[in-house]
């Protein structure tokens, strides 16, 4: 069943370059996070509606559609950012580990430490590069100074940022560029060690090279972690995602494996919105 | 873009190149006008300041001499100086800096972090902004009804708690504008990595803040700096070498009034030198915060 | 398409695609029926005609193909539209296949006109009748974004495999009953499987614009009926 979880290894038996599997021979794994009619409450409005879908195991689910849909809420409903206002409330299941994240009770801290997110703008803490790292690290563990430095090493390097990096990190992170700070951002979101990662439009203020890298980042960290990615950019969801969601107005019209959705979408909704012949 | 070229060469409406000329020269004239009005009025404003400004600096060189501070005030005629007013001055700012500070901070925090949109919230900001631009006397005056007459006489402690409920309005307003800028994204960030909220204000905001509060609690010590009444009613001044915070103390501000109003001249003269004293000190806090304004990313 | 794209050039750019394609459609069902009209009527003059034109099919392949390429590099298309311009680029390779066909089948007309003539023609014109409707009919359905006409297209080879086995037969026995046959019999036989194959490339048409509109693929098996393979020998077991 989970084929790409075996990928490295089982590379030489599959069909692709180099042991890599082509995405879109890729089926979904088992369900890592499984909603079940989750609804969305700003106030006494419905912001989404009776959503059911799954986010399959380290793989990338990539959601999309126009503003205003429901994905970035859907985005937000995920690692409970909501519970920060008054007036927001969800109801229905999006189970993890057989808890259900939208329960009342919920510890929150635990959870946002097993679902990480990934803002749109990056945001650097006014701190140098190593604390940033460090200060995720030290809300949910005691390391010792060498497994500190250890942990920092290694979530700046699965974030690609090591080298460029490794002989300031008592440098402040708010020197670095829009690129770099957005790869820190992600080194500080996996230095935690979550088990799933949310990016909200990670890329859209980005030049396009720093957004490829940034996209090429997600490819190697579903290896090890679930990715849910929010997109404007539908040639990104393309590129980044092995199963995609079109949101519209709170409603989820369609879900289905990347290369399907590109190709041949079934909802005649998501046909008009990714060909861009929205009215 | 010159007339000519608009008519025939775009599509669209015509526009007519006579109505467009006599639009223009109409504008340009308005224009003309306004900017002489403006300009005429800034002339007017620089040149009072200049002159305030050159005066103070003639006669507070003049003035200006050893004396000035390593003397105490003096009977007229003996060559006194500033030294008591200059220390007096300095404990009671730094010391009501020192305790309306933190009072300010938290309140700005509570307000920006906790109480944001709150009825409440929004009271304790309305009260903090009367008392930011309430006239100082009634300050001094509060404080010596609740500290001056009970105790039975005037202090310096009355002084410092004077100048610190004029300093904890500033404070608030300036640490409240300085959260209130931190981006939302950047506390959902925090949060999303599971920090409990007390950390992400201490570690994260008031790092990012600092040097906005820095700058806001320089300009509170700036304000104070120069503050005489509500210092007349609460440590009155004091013409002998005094430390001590239980007594009526000296200060720059009540040196000045006092000495500037009596008739002998080099009481005028010490005046000018400590009102040059204080001029040039809010001066160098105010360059000082704007640098640190500046260096803020 | 029901609705039109927000940017309206990349629908005038798809018009266009779909215009061009129709163009080289027409342009091959004509090359087709000429070449038959040459080899009926014995008129050397419009085969070589036939054979000339078809260097406009291969132009008009290669204009089709850059202008393919041009939309994937600057409109990265997806869905349908991706559909319809992929179809597009392969619904030309079959036409210039189909146009191929068709010089070919004019080439050898010049040849048989100087031979004596061998039985009747009707078989040929049946089968270029019913070539050329359903070129013509999966065309439309390209131009119209009909999968159903597209599907019937698929659908109706069989006749002409039909007539092929007819001729091929017819064929076979001329040469049997006189070897001074098989020269034109053989050029007569080629021209037959040139039209068998001009009724494949269009079974391929149509299942590439079904693809196009629907975004699923016919079923692998197609209704066939040339066993023009067997018609000597059956091997023990079909």
């Amino acid at each position: 069943m989970s084929t790409t979880a075996e990928t490295g290894t089982a590379g030489a038996g599959t069909q692709g370059f180099g042991g890599v599997q082509a995405r879109s021979d890729v089926t979904l794994n088992a369900p890592r996070i499984a909603i079940k009619n989750l609804e969305f409450f700003y106030g006494d409005n419905r912001a989404l509606k009776g959503i059911d879908f799954n986010i399959p195991d380290r793989q990338v689910t990539g959601m999309i559609g126009p503003s205003g849909c429901g994905k970035s809420t859907l985005l937000r409903v995920l690692n409970r950012m909501y519970s920060l206002y008054p007036g927001q409330r969800a109801t229905g299941e999006a189970m993890i580990d057989g808890m259900n994240i939208v329960a009342p009770d919920a510890d929150l801290n635990a959870l946002r430490a097993k679902i990480g997110m990934v803002f749109q703008k990056p945001t650097p803490f006014p701190m140098t590069i190593q604390e940033n790292i460090s200060f995720g690290i030290r809300l949910h563990e005691k390391l010792s100074r060498s497994q500190m430095d250890e942990r920092i090493e290694w979530a700046l390097t699965r974030a690609a940022i090591w080298d460029e990096v490794k002989d300031r990190l008592d440098a402040s992170a708010l020197g670095l560029s829009g690129g770099q700070q957005q790869r820190l951002c992600i080194a500080r979101t996996i230095a935690v060690r979550p088990e799933v990662i949310l990016f909200d439009e990670p890329t859209s203020a980005l030049d396009p090279i720093s957004t490829l890298k940034i996209e090429e980042l997600i490819d190697e960290l579903k290896r090890d972690f679930t990715i849910v990615i929010v997109t404007h950019n539908m040639q990104q969801a393309a590129r980044c995602a092995d199963q995609v969601a079109f949101f519209y107005l709170g409603e989820l019209i369609e879900v289905a494996p990347a290369a399907q959705m590109f190709t041949a979408p079934k909802h005649p909704k998501t046909q008009e919105y990714i060909t861009g012949r929205f009215g | 873009m010159s007339l000519s070229m608009t008519a025939g060469s775009v599509p669209g409406p015509r526009k007519d190149p006579e109505v467009a000329a006599a639009l223009g020269r109409r504008r340009k004239r308005a224009d003309r006008i306004v900017r002489a009005l403006c300009v005429g009025s800034t002339l007017i404003g620089l040149a009072f300041l200049a002159s305030i400004l050159i005066t103070l600096t003639y006669r507070g060189f003049t003035a200006m001499g050893p004396n000035v501070f390593t003397r105490v005030t003096a009977p007229p005629g003996s060559d006194g100086g500033l030294l008591n007013a200059i220390v007096g001055s300095l404990i009671q700012a730094s010391l009501g800096t020192a305790i309306g500070t933190p009072i300010g901070m938290l309140v700005g925090t509570y307000l920006a972090e906790y109480a944001r949109g709150s009825k409440f919230g929004n009271m304790v900001r309305f009260v903090s902004d009367i008392l930011l631009s309430a006239p100082s006397i009634l300050v001094g005056l509060f404080v010596y009804q609740i500290l001056v007459l009970p105790f039975g006489g005037f202090s310096g402690w009355a002084g410092v708690v004077a100048l610190a409920i004029i300093v904890i309005p500033v404070v608030v307003r300036t640490t409240e504008d300085m959260l209130t800028l931190i981006p939302n994204t950047l506390r959902e960030a925090v949060i999303g990595l599971g920090s409990p909220k007390w950390k992400m204000i201490v570690f994260v905001c008031w790092k990012s803040a600092m040097s906005g509060i820095i700058t806001g609690i320089l300009l509170a010590i700036a304000r104070v700096a120069g503050e005489t009444a509500p210092l007349l009613f609460t440590s009155l001044g004091n013409n002998g070498w005094a430390t001590d915070l239980t007594r009526p103390m000296a200060s720059l501000p009540v040196a000045i009034y006092s000495m500037a109003g009596s008739p002998f001249e080099d009481w005028i003269a010490l005046a000018w030198a400590g009102a040059l004293l204080i001029t040039l000190s809010v001066l160098a806090l105010n360059i000082l915060a704007r640098t640190l304004l500046r260096g803020r990313k | 398409m029901p609705n039109e794209h927000i940017v309206r050039s990349y629908d005038e750019d798809l018009r266009r695609l779909r215009d061009m394609a129709a163009r080289m459609g027409g342009l091959a069902e004509r090359q087709v029926a000429d070449a038959t009209r040459a080899l009926v009527r014995r008129d050397t003059d419009l085969a070589s005609e036939v054979v000339q034109r078809d260097v406009q099919i291969d132009a008009l392949e290669r204009e089709i193909e850059a202008f393919c390429v041009q939309l994937l590099a600057l409109r990265q298309p997806v869905a349908s539209d991706l559909r319809v311009i992929i179809s597009v680029m392969k619904v030309s390779n079959d036409l210039e296949r189909i146009g191929d066909y068709a010089a070919n089948a004019a080439k050898r007309a010049i040849v048989l006109a100087s031979l004596p003539a061998l039985g009747s023609l009707n078989g040929f014109e049946r089968m270029t009748h019913l070539v050329q409707e359903n070129l013509k009919a999966a065309m439309d359905a390209l131009v119209n974004n009909d999968a159903e006409a597209a599907g019937r297209v698929w659908a109706a080879d069989e006749p002409i495999d039909t007539i092929y086995n007819g001729i091929f037969r017819e064929l076979l026995t001329f040469m049997m009953e006189d070897p001074r046959n098989i020269s034109a019999a053989t050029h007569m036989l080629f021209i037959a499987k040139n039209l068998e194959r001009i009724g494949d490339h269009t079974t391929n048409i149509a299942e590439r614009i079904h693809y196009a509109v629907r975004g699923d693929s016919l079923p692998d098996e197609r209704p066939k009926a040339d066993d023009s393979a067997y018609a000597v020998v059956r091997p023990a077991g079909e």
